[in-house]
């Protein structure tokens, strides 16, 4: 039987997730080696750097906001309704959690344990988006998009006013640990936040932190995908690409809008909660505009109406900024470091001193040129545009080609 | 079943319908027998569509009835006449473009799918039941258009010929008792026309379904058609088999703007 192509021979096994062995391999190993991020020191040939501290917050951010963007995506991507109300139900579902998981005392809070907070967190934004959505889902395009915008200013102005919850302007609270517990009992059967020894390896406060986001990604990946091709998945398809056709069709138009613009919330909430527990302490400010114009940049980039595609621009939102810091950092060192012709350029590049010309400074608001977080507002835009022009299937699209080139190869087709 | 008893699957009454000032259909009224072929023609402009759009109410004429088995559509909204068993396709082709072959013809199978999102996204019990079930259904449809070589393409990138097939399946998936096809021929070359139209027979004759053709290639509509009625300006204005339509002289002038006589040059 060898050499003989693996053909499906029911239907389960064609409609599976992972339709192929090599996928289904290919994804295992990526998952173990996601998992042992945090002993990388430990493990030959492993890059050492991804298991310091300060990546493994990365990666953690990483993977709280792909559950945002999967949010995102079902909505924005898959059911075709451009939202930028994400960083309104973030913020609300951090704040629900923040209510129900903080202990009480000057701000509310009712300290109870994270098996009830988080899923409130979800819970609650949803049954708000399913509030506002009749509203919301009654006009489409840019007119949605403005709508949305509007809960944004509004709930700005709410975080920064609700002082006994958000904690006020510029001064924000701290948000609940991640210890699990079953009831209100002094020591937590599970704590994520501090360090300790699992499994007989050291294990730092920030890798527990991200193997808990890395599980809680995954469960929402799975969740996307498995709506994604089901019924539900292809009635949200069918109003993003035709919508009087799937009404004709017998899909229900405003019950589906209704039910993408809940799920999405629920999303947005849970990340918006995990997001601001993971960072232990936020500020009202956090939930602007652009945060939600982040995650427009995140599927766009990435390739609207994917999961992976959502997944894949998420890790390159988030790690950008850092390597373009990084490259900044390492820049600047070999200016100090001395001459050569790479510091005569790097000098053009980057400025070190007020006096210092250079396209990227390294100290904000003194002399010229761009700080490293106003490239990276730059750069984004540039993508974004870029990517629509160039391969509106975002970073997915690229893969895409890259594996029906080598699917073929040496054939060119 | 509702022939034996004498009442017809669609009876449309007197319906008129009108945008602002324009008027698109004047006291238009038919019927459709169960098993029936019924065809529409016309000039360009003459209400063809809007009667679809109405039956499917996106459009809800201001006057007139339309009754379904002798329930009123009236009022309901367009998936609920989907739910009652009326399919269509259309003139433009309104496929779901960026999915698949077969997800665009599992979406026909919605209306026959209960399970909801949290099942869904489990991947559990009814919904993955009903997602098996209900890939069986579309691969007999599938088989039945010889479309399986498409299977898995996003319909986007298809041939006009084979995209006007799959929407012809996606309608069917929908296991409807009458089925509006809006110029299913549009465009085709003489070999896509006939395989269009044996499959069209083969609705009717095999699944039993009752249709309602709009086409403007003539041919077609009198060779397959069992009755047909010429709209004009949102008028009806004659109704009859094939053969009867063909020496009408109100048709003929509609179409060729003369009456009969002149219409025809006399050679040599």
């Amino acid at each position: 039987m060898r050499g003989r192509p693996h053909l499906h021979t029911s239907y389960s096994s064609d409609q599976a997730l992972m339709p192929t062995t090599t996928k289904k391999v290919v994804l295992a190993i990526f998952l173990v080696l996601a998992a042992l991020a945090p002993i990388a020191s430990s493990i030959p040939f492993y890059p050492d750097f991804l298991g310091h501290n300060d990546w493994m917050k990365i990666l953690s951010h990483v993977a709280v906001f792909g559950i945002g963007a999967l949010g995102i995506n079902l909505l924005t991507g898959v059911a075709g309704q451009v939202s930028l109300g994400h960083a309104f139900f973030m913020g609300l579902g951090a704040y629900v959690a923040v209510v129900f998981g903080s202990p009480p005392g000057d701000l509310w809070g009712l300290g109870l344990p994270m098996w009830i907070w988080l899923p409130m967190a979800g819970i609650i934004p949803a049954i708000v988006g399913l509030l506002v959505g009749p509203a919301a889902v009654r006009v489409r395009g840019l007119y949605l998009a403005f709508a949305t915008l509007g809960l944004v200013f509004i709930g700005e102005w709410a975080w920064r006013n609700l002082k006994f919850v958000t904690g006020g302007a510029f001064a924000g609270r701290r948000f609940p640990d991640f210890q699990w517990r079953v009831w209100k009992e002094e020591t937590p059967v599970v704590d994520f936040a501090s360090d300790g020894v699992w499994l007989g390896f050291e294990i730092s406060e920030e890798a527990k932190v991200y193997l808990l986001m890395l599980g809680f990604l995954v469960v929402a990946t799975l969740v996307a995908k498995n709506l994604q091709r089901t019924r539900t998945g292809r009635a949200f398809q069918a109003i993003r690409d035709r919508d009087i056709a799937a009404e004709i069709m017998g899909v229900d138009e405003f019950r589906y809008k209704l039910t993408a613009f809940g799920i999405s919330s629920a999303y947005a909430g849970v990340a918006g909660a995990l997001f601001a527990s993971f960072v232990g302490r936020q500020i009202p400010e956090t939930w602007d505009l652009f945060l939600s114009v982040e995650f427009i940049a995140i599927i766009l980039i990435g390739g609207a109406g994917t999961v992976s595609g959502a997944l894949m621009g998420t890790a390159f939102v988030i790690v950008l900024p850092r390597l373009v810091q990084d490259f900044t950092e390492w820049l600047s060192g070999i200016i100090e470091s001395g001459e050569g012709t790479l510091a005569k350029v790097a000098d053009v590049v980057v400025a070190i001193s007020p006096d210092d010309g250079g396209v990227i400074n390294t100290i904000p608001g003194v002399g010229p040129g761009l700080s490293v977080f106003q490239l990276n507002q730059i750069l984004f835009g540039l993508l974004i545009i870029l990517f629509m022009i160039f391969e509106p299937l975002g970073l997915y699209g690229i893969w895409l080609r890259i594996r029906n080139y080598w699917k073929g190869w040496p054939f060119t087709y | 079943m509702s022939a034996a008893n004498g009442t017809p699957l669609l009876e449309v009454g007197d319906i008129s319908l009108s945008f602002k000032g324009l008027i698109a259909l004047q006291e238009v009224s038919f019927h459709v027998n169960q098993g029936e072929l019924f065809s529409i023609i016309g000039p360009n402009g003459a209400g063809k569509t809007s009667i679809f759009n109405c039956i499917n109410q996106v459009y809800k004429p201001q006057q007139g009835s339309i009754l379904w088995k002798g329930e009123s559509l009236m009022g309901l909204k367009p998936n609920q006449t989907a739910e009652r068993g009326i399919a269509r396709t259309f003139q433009n082709i309104e496929l779901f473009a960026h999915m698949t072959v077969m997800d665009n013809i599992l979406s026909g199978r919605h209306i026959r799918m209960s399970h909801g999102w949290v099942a869904g996204s489990l991947w559990m019990g009814r919904a993955k039941r009903e997602e098996m079930e209900n890939r069986f259904k579309v691969e007999d449809i599938i088989d039945f258009l010889e479309i399986e070589r498409w299977r898995k393409y996003p319909v986007g990138l298809l041939p006009y010929g084979v995209q006007k097939r799959v929407e012809l399946g996606r309608a069917l998936a929908m296991d409807p008792e009458l089925l509006l096809l809006d110029e299913p021929v549009a465009g085709m070359n003489l070999e896509e026309t006939e395989d269009m139209a044996r499959f069209i027979l083969d609705i009717q004759d095999e699944l039993g379904i009752s249709l309602i053709l709009v086409e403007h290639d003539m041919s077609l509509v009198m060779d397959i058609a069992d009755r047909v009625m010429v709209l004009d300006f949102g008028r009806k204005i004659a109704e009859g088999p094939p053969s009867e339509i063909q020496s009408n002289v109100d048709v003929i002038k509609a179409y060729l703007g003369t009456t009969g006589d002149a219409a025809i040059p006399e050679f040599g």
